[in-house]
């Protein structure tokens, strides 16, 4: 079962079971424990679960201010078509980012975090297009490394698998975003 | 977590931080910080909570920063030792944390985040 089915069931029970029956390693362990009553051990993957939920909404939490910095940027004025367009296509992404993140912190039980009701940007330095595409290249290069920090955490293997889905989606924002201001791309062979 | 627990955590990262590398470069430490940017930034509180003033600084105590429990229970105060080994192995650190990176694990790189932090928090912005 993918990270992505998950958030589609609508029954928190349902994805909750759906989840603990065949979410791969981890729950395998768990069911593993549970039958030969390895309380500790059950207690652990349990724990594990938990743990996921804090990782999840703490990758929640900023993609919620990439969506609010994106719209600052969108409602600059600075922006020309077609970066305007291309802001909007990847606050786009990030709202769907943070859908799907926030459905399957509740279809594991937890509290999705919430968007904060005023977000604090270097907005005094912004002063071009190409001030504002710099700052959203730089969150998204923090993105980039926030999930590469964050997929070999996460407790169950289809999180992780998920976290790099989107990880590949931020890069790619990145690389844009620095070309469009004119700098290499990718200026690497690897991201840390 | 007890009283007790706390106490052994804060004395485990006293003792046990392994040796923190020398002076490390603000300058490489400035480009390594930038992989904190998608939740942290010097003076203001993100989905992380500031860094200005972090050295000395109680973990869990910045006012009205929303923290887990495991962190404000830490019983930590930052230094170059506690920092150094938390930004090892975050969660090994402090299990609980809302932290869920796997760490800085080179020593080197380490070290040069710390001295840019160290660096940073004389800074204009954090003054």
């Amino acid at each position: 079962m993918s990270f992505f089915d998950l958030a589609r069931i609508d029954d928190p029970v349902a994805a909750r079971r759906a989840f603990l029956g065949k979410s791969g390693l981890l729950l395998s362990g768990t069911a593993v424990a549970l039958l030969s009553g390895r309380d500790v051990l059950a207690a652990n993957t349990k724990g594990g679960t938990e743990s996921d939920v804090r990782i999840l909404n703490t990758a929640l939490a900023a993609e919620l201010e990439a969506i609010a910095a994106y719209q600052v940027g969108a409602e600059s004025g600075l922006l020309q078509k077609p970066v305007l367009e291309l802001a909007v296509t990847f606050q786009g992404h990030h709202k769907e980012h943070a859908d799907v993140l926030a459905k399957t912190v509740s279809k594991l039980g937890g509290s999705p975090v919430v968007a904060k009701a005023k977000y604090t940007f270097p907005t005094e330095k912004l002063k071009s297009q190409a001030d504002v595409l710099r700052f959203a290249a730089s969150l998204e290069k923090g993105a980039v490394s926030a999930y590469l920090g964050a997929v070999p955490v996460f407790g169950d293997r289809e999180l992780a698998k998920a976290a790099a889905s989107i990880l590949g989606d931020e890069a790619m924002h990145w690389a844009i975003l620095r070309n469009a201001v004119g700098e290499a791309p990718v200026p690497s062979a690897f991201v840390s | 977590m007890t009283a007790g627990a706390r106490i052994t955590i804060a004395s485990a990262l006293a003792c046990l931080a392994g040796p923190v590398h020398a002076a490390g470069d603000p300058r490489a430490g400035e480009a390594i910080y930038e992989r904190c940017g998608a939740c942290h930034s010097l003076s203001q509180d993100r989905a992380g909570p500031r860094h200005c003033g972090l050295l000395g600084r109680r973990a869990g105590s910045v006012p009205g920063f929303d923290y887990s429990v495991a962190m404000k229970r830490s019983g930590i105060v930052w230094s170059r030792a506690t920092l150094d080994r938390f930004l090892a192995n975050p969660a090994a650190t402090v299990p609980g944390t809302s932290m869920g990176y796997a760490g800085v694990k080179d020593g080197k790189e380490r070290a040069d985040l710390l001295a840019y932090l160290e660096s940073a928090g004389r800074s204009k912005e954090c003054r």
